[in-house]
């Protein structure tokens, strides 16, 4: 959903909105798979972010994202010279995703890495600011950094989303949109959860331990 | 937020209000938020658009590259043109000291992207000085461009690299020109007038930075795109009415950047950026930016 203040925002620090705070928030989604600063990172850029991207500051933004910085924060600007200091392994690399409109022209892939956790991201920065995470982990997923997100791939059990709005709602976490998909009957069921409010270690834990959990993850709001 | 002009107009008519207070009150329901809230966060964006034009014509900025920038105080300080003094050149400033800011890495609002920030607060801002017109006219007005730019986001697209320039500055024109209307005045039907007016004047518009900076011709062409919001409020203000309907307008913008070479989408592969001196400039700033 297009909001008005998706459109007269995000305050941010120039030059592209699209190449810029977008590319921002896919790094900032990048370090929250890995709780953290990745050791490595491995930023693969694809189209217009792999042929525009260093005017643009994409390069600058996206390792600004991956240390934690916002849009609006002017550390943006220095964020190569801090990677350089810090000495962290991370490296870019220009290549080609597929064709549109399959792949948006502003696609990176992010492989990042840091102590036992490893995930891949693809995303895209669709202009104003907004993007979309498409995959993690090579699973199909739709995040947009709107909300507090929990994605998640569980096996199609019975009563699985009553459990899981149960240790939600203990939490105090309110659902804001749900999204199950499955290939077919019996298979694994695909699920994003948007919530209003941010889960604690707490709720992932608890939806980590149940038995037919595959595999889940909690990407904090970064816009919107 | 509405999926088109038309049900907004609609709305606000039947209604006998404003498309801000419509806009405001369906993103009040879809966000789940009090109008006031929504208010303050469009009166944040207001102050950063406002200290983004005075850094812009008070600061001595230059990109990156060094390739634009000082521009937006040749206007203010410069030899005196025929539109000296006007609200035309107070615009033409703004536009440019914003799009400067931006090109330095400034802090600006993106509205609806970076690369066409120069145009709405150029546009509002110069007419709420020479009219007069307070704060809360201004965050009105945000609203209703909030509005046009959500219609435009969901009929066409808003970025350079989907649809061109049209769908950057393009949309801003648009907005701004729609805001402007409202805030002088204008009713509902006559915002959608000046939405439409504005962006027939954009259609085609190609996305063709040097070097893929948003800096050549993206700086100049948020004052063009100024100016094009102007003429559209200038004649919508005066009953000039366009037969296709804005969201029309929109979805033949969409329709253009769909079809668009890929060299004409922020790519640097075409247009100004492939020209024999725009390729020379971007081979020199792109040196200059790797030393820098």
């Amino acid at each position: 959903m297009v909001s008005i203040l998706d459109i007269i925002g995000p305050v941010m620090v120039g030059p592209s909105s699209s190449h810029t705070a977008g590319a921002c928030r896919l790094g900032l989604i990048a370090r929250d798979l890995v709780a953290g600063t990745p050791e490595s990172a491995l930023i693969e850029l694809h189209g217009s972010f792999a042929r525009t991207g260093e005017g643009h500051g994409t390069d600058k933004a996206i390792v600004g994202g991956l240390f934690g910085f916002r849009p609006d924060d002017e550390r943006l600007r220095d964020s190569l010279q801090i990677l350089e200091k810090e000495g962290l392994d991370w490296r870019f690399e220009k290549t080609t995703l597929g064709d549109e409109p399959e792949v948006h022209p502003n696609t990176v892939r992010i492989t990042v890495k840091r102590q036992h956790r490893h995930h891949v991201m693809l995303g895209a920065s669709l202009g104003a600011g907004r993007i979309k995470v498409s995959q993690i982990d090579g699973y199909p997923v739709e995040v947009d950094g709107s909300h507090h997100t929990i994605v998640m791939v569980a096996e199609d059990v019975k009563g699985s989303i009553a459990r899981i709005a149960g240790i939600l709602s203990d939490a105090g976490v309110n659902i804001a949109t749900l999204r199950l998909s499955r290939k077919h009957r019996g298979g694994d069921a695909f699920m994003v959860i948007e919530v209003d409010e941010q889960p604690g270690e707490e709720v992932r834990d608890a939806l980590r331990a149940l038995p037919w959990v595959r595999w889940t993850h909690r990407i904090d709001k970064v816009g919107g | 937020m509405y999926g088109s002009l038309h049900d907004a107009i609609r709305d606000a008519e039947a209604r006998g209000v404003s498309l801000a207070t419509a806009a405001l009150a369906l993103e009040a329901r879809d966000q789940g938020r009090p109008v006031a809230e929504i208010r303050e966060a469009l009166a944040r964006a207001l102050a950063v658009m406002r200290h983004a034009v005075e850094q812009g014509l008070t600061g001595d900025l230059r990109s990156n590259s060094g390739l634009v920038g000082g521009d937006a105080a040749k206007l203010r300080t410069g030899p005196a043109g025929p539109l000296a003094g006007t609200l035309f050149r107070d615009v033409l400033m703004r536009a440019l000291a914003v799009q400067e800011v931006n090109a330095a890495m400034g802090v600006i609002v993106a509205a609806p992207t970076a690369g066409g920030a120069g145009v709405l607060p150029a546009v509002i801002l110069g007419i709420a000085r020479d009219k007069g017109l307070g704060d809360e006219v201004l965050i009105d007005a945000l609203a209703t461009a909030g509005l046009i730019g959500a219609v435009v986001a969901q009929r066409a697209s808003l970025s350079g690299a989907e649809g061109g320039c049209q769908a950057e500055t393009g949309a801003a024109a648009g907005m701004a020109a729609g805001a402007a209307t409202q805030m002088l005045g204008g009713t509902p039907s006559m915002v959608g007038h000046a939405v439409a007016l504005a962006q027939q004047g954009t259609l085609g518009l190609v996305c063709d930075p040097l070097g893929g900076l948003v800096e050549l011709p993206c700086v100049f062409r948020n004052a063009t795109g100024a100016a094009i919001a102007l003429a559209a409020v200038e004649m919508a203000m005066a009953g000039i009415t366009f037969a296709i309907p804005a969201d029309e307008v929109i979805d033949t913008m969409g329709e253009i950047g769909r079809e668009m070479d890929v060299r004409y989408r922020e790519t640097a592969g075409g247009g100004l950026a492939a020209t024999p001196t725009g390729r020379k400039l971007s081979r020199e700033r792109l040196v200059q930016i790797r030393r820098s």
